[in-house]
């Protein structure tokens, strides 16, 4: 029960912090979901993360697979809905409003000036996921593999039209070939 | 941008489409099942825009500058504003529910075979996840390159870019603290401007301001 409850609170904080994506609340995830309450590892997360990104739909339902680990099924759901619920409602409700503001001058500068904030904390959180992925405890060449995947995939996807799943699963036949 | 132009009579959203829920929340379910790889907003706006017709592009540019504003991923917060455009609350709820079941399943699966495995699957698990999560590197840092690309613009843009990645990697402050501190200082630097005092950027007014001197 105390540990649903913990759940529910720490994904409805984290969901509040995803502007511009769920990239901007890993720094976050990780200190409360790995430092304070233990529910998995830095390598778990990394690894849990990085099915999301496989997962169709929303990728950050990632935080179900946290949910099952820590309290079953109930964990899940919890987890799930606490995540996406208030955000939801956020949307639903500025969704209606923001039409009606289409002359209130601020909202362009919402808008204009989160732009640059948002990008910000993806790279942010993307440093700070990188950090745990892309590492040399397991040995140099385990480091470099890593490193030399992460470079291809990024200029594969800035260069060519390839489906982003060809690549994270060419990432998986190149993890069971040269990570081990 | 000037979305300022789309009518405000357009809230509350009038289901004149008669579109109806159970439509919705199949239409949205497909989409939440079939959108692999990232990048659900493209099967969002091939299956709403292209496929069924349902909204216009102008429509879903606007609900997409809703979205990226707020707290939220893409994927849910349009599910959210289209469902709401097209049916009321119902169809909100039902494009939400349809666009999360078809993941909650598939990670609570994957959650459940992760933690069980041992052994030598174990190994081979983590060796194939720890190249996942490298491709995830390049793959995140290729989307956000050209979102960068696409809307970043001067030294303002830069400079809250470097402040929130320095304020949460460097300082180690929270990301709240981070979002909500550079956040302010950034919608101050865009803040609106009077109309007789136009930013300097558009040639334009610069020399409507120096036929006045």
């Amino acid at each position: 029960m105390d540990q649903l409850a913990s759940l529910a609170g720490v994904f409805a904080y984290l969901s509040l912090l995803t502007v511009g994506g769920g990239m901007a609340a890993y720094p976050e995830m990780k200190t409360l979901v790995v430092d304070v309450h233990h529910w998995v590892s830095d390598a778990q997360l990394v690894h849990i993360y990085s099915v999301g990104q496989m997962s169709p739909g929303p990728n950050m339902m990632m935080v179900a697979a946290l949910g099952v680990m820590t309290a079953g099924i109930p964990g899940a759901a919890v987890a799930a809905v606490a995540f996406f619920l208030p955000t939801g409602i956020l949307t639903f409700g500025v969704g209606r409003l923001w039409t009606r503001l289409a002359n209130w001058p601020w909202r362009d500068s919402i808008q204009r000036g989160l732009g640059p904030v948002a990008i910000g904390l993806a790279v942010a959180g993307l440093l700070t996921f990188g950090r745990s992925s892309i590492n040399f405890k397991d040995g140099t060449v385990h480091g470099l593999v890593a490193l030399a995947v992460a470079l291809a995939v990024f200029a594969l996807t800035v260069r060519t039209k390839i489906n982003p799943a060809l690549l994270i699963l060419g990432g998986a036949v190149v993890g069971i070939t040269a990570l081990r | 941008m000037s979305e300022s132009a789309i009518p405000a009579a357009a809230a509350p959203p009038a289901p004149a489409r008669a579109v109806s829920v159970l439509d919705i929340f199949l239409t949205f379910l497909l989409i939440g099942a079939t959108s692999f790889g990232g990048g659900v907003v493209a099967y969002l706006r091939g299956a709403l825009v292209a496929k069924k017709k349902w909204l216009d592009d102008v429509e879903f540019l606007e609900l997409m500058s809703i979205s990226n504003t707020l707290p939220g991923l893409n994927a849910t917060n349009m599910s959210i504003l289209a469902g709401d455009r097209l049916a009321g609350t119902a169809g909100a709820i039902a494009a939400l529910l349809g666009m999360c079941l078809p993941a909650f399943v598939f990670m609570t699966a994957a959650g459940i075979a992760y933690g069980a495995q041992h052994g030598a699957s174990r190994v081979f698990v983590t060796a194939a996840l720890a190249g996942v999560a490298a491709a995830a590197v390049g793959l995140i840092a290729a989307t956000w390159y050209q979102i960068g690309k696409k809307s970043v613009k001067g030294f303002y843009d830069a400079f809250f870019i470097l402040a929130a990645v320095l304020g949460v990697n460097h300082f180690k402050f929270s990301v709240p603290v981070v979002l909500l501190a550079v956040g302010a200082v950034a919608i101050f630097a865009y803040r609106p401007r009077p109309p007789q005092k136009p930013s300097a950027e558009t040639d334009e007014s610069e020399r409507w301001i120096s036929s006045l001197r």
